[in-house]
């Protein structure tokens, strides 16, 4: 006797995300429609950019039922680092490596103290988002720094057509949904985020998994810092902070689970940093006070993550076992 | 025989922080033949099987596989060498399809490529299933799969490295009778093969019907061993517990008395259950039977208002409370100790005080500020843990996952002694539990009764029920089909009553 959930309420349910975004978009269609024309659905996924990469690594770390809060802290620290190299006189490249180094290393502090010390993800990766912070701080000095036009440059780059900001999040997404869904790797992650204890006794090594995302993440937090740079043009103290909240919304909008294993990049994670920007950039044309932004956005996710629990509460309740025929 | 044995245990000794587990643990298990390890919980047989499957190392002794030295570091390193270690709380990730959950950590791959091979993962575990006689696709999501579907994929994932020797831990605790038939057919076709099995279940009978073999573990040293022919069912016991057990049931001294307990009217849920009619009166014990999923452990949590129910009455003590939450029903003076208590009847990391406190630590809130009075509470705790008589080694503030199966259980009954509740649900007490445990926990339910509970006890196992109950209601396919007085207890009528019907009105 196995439930075969085809009702229409239950393909409703599983169906919420993407029916949350359509509202959404609907909603702004209505009372702006400058909001439904092709320019600015191009320009909300090129804006979308910077949070959908971070938010990718992000799903990584989630998926093992971990958190990485010290992604805005990586691009802050980042930015930093190569606004002083690209002051200084370096190459761009050099510019480049350098923040994507900072993601790499940050990625493997984090995997060091989650994994060797055994520490909570949440509290490591805390401390890390104020140590690094706290690092960019003293080297910029608390003073915005602009960065040369050849940084802009990398964002109004197209190749073939395309604008290279979308061809890296192409890239990027491509990339992570084979590892996820196509490799050992991926597939031990979600065990891993499933049941850590039965993973070990597989025989998986588990503590390898979880660095693993750890510095995945970082990676992607730089890479979304590049490209989130390349569309501002400036170091300002304020850069990357609430993206760890964004990363983590866009995931959770997307459908990942907060206890791990369950949850995918593809449409999930993507379509969920999207739908982040697009509440952002309808509010712009409307015109909305900008205090307003995160007020409406941080609703916008509490709705989705109760529509998330109801759904998995009712869907549990549709799909549970009968016993017995009854009219 | 003439081959080297499949394995060869010789003089293992393990201790845990200075307490011996297992003290020269030494014999052997040939290969296409199954021995059953059987003793008390805690006896050391999963001491001793985390050692072969490679999850612990021994202090002392060696291991022979096959007639090769065998030092497992690592539960892959067992895996390599043709163990496969089948656990209890089986091993499977419920978010992961069959196929990847038997493959998780051999994927075929493409070459040298760094991705799976979808179509071989696919024909390989097509090829895996049809072996172990289970009809599904390969991507089917394991959350989707009955226990016992799921007990047959571990086997599948034993079979994919090639297992010579496999070790089933209680396989058989959560199946039907159906599916026991079909695991023990398809572990009789693996031994023709042959495969060794050892197998490790505290339900004699099982042992009896699939062994050659049986090796007695008690407190850490093998006290018997034969073929199984050897040793009677009373023989084994003794073995086991090391004094004979004249008694499997202890003696009913109470009756019920006229006072209702607990009255169930009507009580329909679609789907799930139909017209339930019953009563329990103070002092009682009634028993209900049924097969798997007749809906008895549905029923128990629609009685504690964990699920719901469309129409029908249920009164607790005289007081009609429909509608009324879990938390109503506790203060009515209802009680439940839930079949699985590892995810509804414990919270495994806290201590053993905190679990038996769980329920009545509001009555230990004394003064303005509603704070705890350690020293009352430390008496009520000492005070249960005397009446459930639980192992005297461990601590007060022991995480309970430390404990026992049986030592598990009399925590989870004994957090609901100190209200003395009017009714008791006991949805099946004794599983997984040992001979020495069991008539421990019988006690405690009779103690129960007799100080004017009414008990409903939920089982499986017929026995059991036999042995204790004043009144056996026998439930399938949702409905009550039956209400047997003592003196009409009979195997098999109770068991015809438990057959589903074709047709169903």
């Amino acid at each position: 006797m196995r439930p075969r959930p085809s009702s229409p309420g239950i393909l409703v349910l599983r169906q919420a995300p993407l029916i949350l975004f359509a509202a959404i978009v609907l909603l702004f269609g209505a009372l702006a429609p400058k909001f439904l024309t092709a320019d600015n659905a191009i320009n909300v996924l090129i804006q979308a950019v910077p949070t959908a990469i971070v938010a990718v690594g992000m799903t990584f770390v989630l998926l093992t039922a971990g958190v990485d809060l010290s992604v805005g802290a990586i691009m802050f620290l980042g930015g930093a680092i190569a606004g002083k190299l690209l002051v200084g006189g370096q190459p761009l490249p050099l510019a480049l490596g350098a923040i994507l180094a900072v993601g790499v290393a940050f990625g493997a502090l984090n995997a060091v103290f989650v994994t060797r010390l055994r520490i909570a993800p949440f509290i490591v990766t805390l401390a890390l988002l104020f140590i690094g912070r706290g690092v960019a701080l003293t080297i910029t000095q608390t003073r915005a720094m602009n960065l040369p036009d050849s940084f802009l440059q990398l964002g109004a780059t197209r190749i073939a057509g395309v604008p290279l900001p979308l061809m890296v999040l192409g890239a990027v997404v491509l990339t992570a949904q084979v590892v996820l869904m196509h490799t050992p790797f991926g597939r031990q992650i979600y065990a891993v985020g499933n049941h850590p204890a039965n993973a070990r006794r597989a025989g998986i090594r588990t503590q390898r998994i979880l660095a693993a995302v750890y510095i995945i993440c970082g990676f992607c937090a730089a890479l979304g810092g590049i490209l989130s740079l390349a569309q501002l043009g400036a170091v300002s103290p304020k850069f990357g902070e609430a993206y760890e909240f964004k990363a983590i919304a866009a995931a959770v909008l997307g459908g990942t689970s907060l206890f791990g294993g369950r949850g995918a990049v593809f449409p999930g994670t993507v379509l969920g940093a999207v739908l982040i920007q697009s509440i952002e950039t309808g509010l712009v044309i409307l015109n909305a006070d900008p205090y307003a932004y995160p007020v409406v956005t941080a609703a916008v996710i509490l709705i989705a993550v109760l529509v998330d629990s109801v759904r998995n509460t009712a869907l549990s309740r549709l799909t549970q076992r009968r016993i017995r025929v009854d009219a | 025989m003439t081959s080297a044995p499949a394995v060869e245990f010789q003089g293992i000794d393990k201790n845990f922080s200075g307490v011996p587990v297992l003290r020269a643990v030494t014999f052997s298990v040939a290969a296409g033949r199954t021995l059953g390890l059987v003793g008390e919980n805690g006896a050391g047989k999963s001491t001793l099987m985390n050692i072969l499957g490679g999850n612990l190392r021994s202090d002392h002794g060696r291991m022979v596989l096959a007639g090769q030295p065998y030092a497992p570091g690592h539960p892959t390193d067992a895996s390599r060498r043709g163990v496969a270690f089948i656990h209890q709380d089986l091993n499977l990730f419920s978010n992961l399809t069959i196929a990847e959950n038997i493959f998780l950590t051999s994927f075929p791959r493409l070459g040298g490529a760094p991705w799976i091979a979808q179509r071989r993962l696919h024909t390989r575990t097509t090829q895996l299933l049809h072996d172990v006689g289970l009809d599904l696709a390969p991507d089917t999501p394991v959350e989707r799969l009955s226990t016992g579907e799921c007990q047959l994929v571990e086997i599948a994932r034993a079979l994919s490295v090639d297992a010579r020797l496999i070790i089933l831990d209680e396989p058989t605790t959560s199946l039907s009778a159906r599916e026991t038939d079909a695991l023990f057919a398809l572990l009789r076709r693996l031994q023709a093969q042959g495969i060794a099995l050892i197998y490790i279940s505290h339900i004699l009978e099982h042992v009896r019907q699939l062994c050659h073999d049986v090796v007695v573990l008690r407190d850490g040293a093998v006290v018997a061993q034969g073929t199984i022919a050897t040793f009677s069912t009373a023989a084994l016991i003794s073995a086991m517990v090391g004094r004979s057990l004249t008694q499997l049931y202890p003696t009913r001294h109470g009756a019920a008395t006229g006072e209702m307990a607990l009255e169930v009217k009507a009580v329909s849920q679609p789907g799930i259950v139909r017209a339930i009619d019953f009563t329990v009166r103070r002092g009682e014990v009634v028993g209900m039977f049924g097969l798997m999923g007749a809906g008895r452990s549905e029923l128990a949590r629609i009685l504690f208002g964990l699920e719901p129910h469309a129409s029908g009455e249920i009164s607790i003590a005289g007081q009609p409370l429909a509608h009324a939450d879990a938390r109503r029903r506790i203060e009515h003076g209802l009680a439940f100790v839930s079949d699985d208590r590892r995810h509804d009847g414990l919270c495994l990391h806290a201590s053993i005080a905190d679990n038996l406190a769980l329920v009545s630590l509001r009555s230990h809130a004394r003064g303005k500020f509603k704070l705890i009075d350690r020293t009352g509470w430390q008496r009520a705790i000492s005070r249960i843990r005397e009446a459930v008589r639980l192992t005297a080694k461990a601590n007060d503030d022991q995480p309970v996952q430390t404990l026992s199966g049986g030592n598990q259980q009399k925590v989870a009954l004994g957090k609901w002694l100190l209200m003395s509740p009017a009714v008791l649900i006991l949805d099946e007490p004794t599983r997984g539990v040992d001979v020495g445990a069991k008539f421990d926990l019988y006690q405690l339910m009779l103690d129960l009764a007799d100080r004017g509970s009414g008990l409903l006890v939920i089982s499986s196992e017929i026995e059991e029920l036999i042995g204790i109950c004043d009144r056996i209601l026998v439930m399938s396919q949702g409905e009550i089909r039956g209400n047997f007085r003592r003196t009409e207890f009979n195997r098999e009528t109770l068991l015809t009553a438990a057959l589903p019907r074709e047709t169903q009105t």
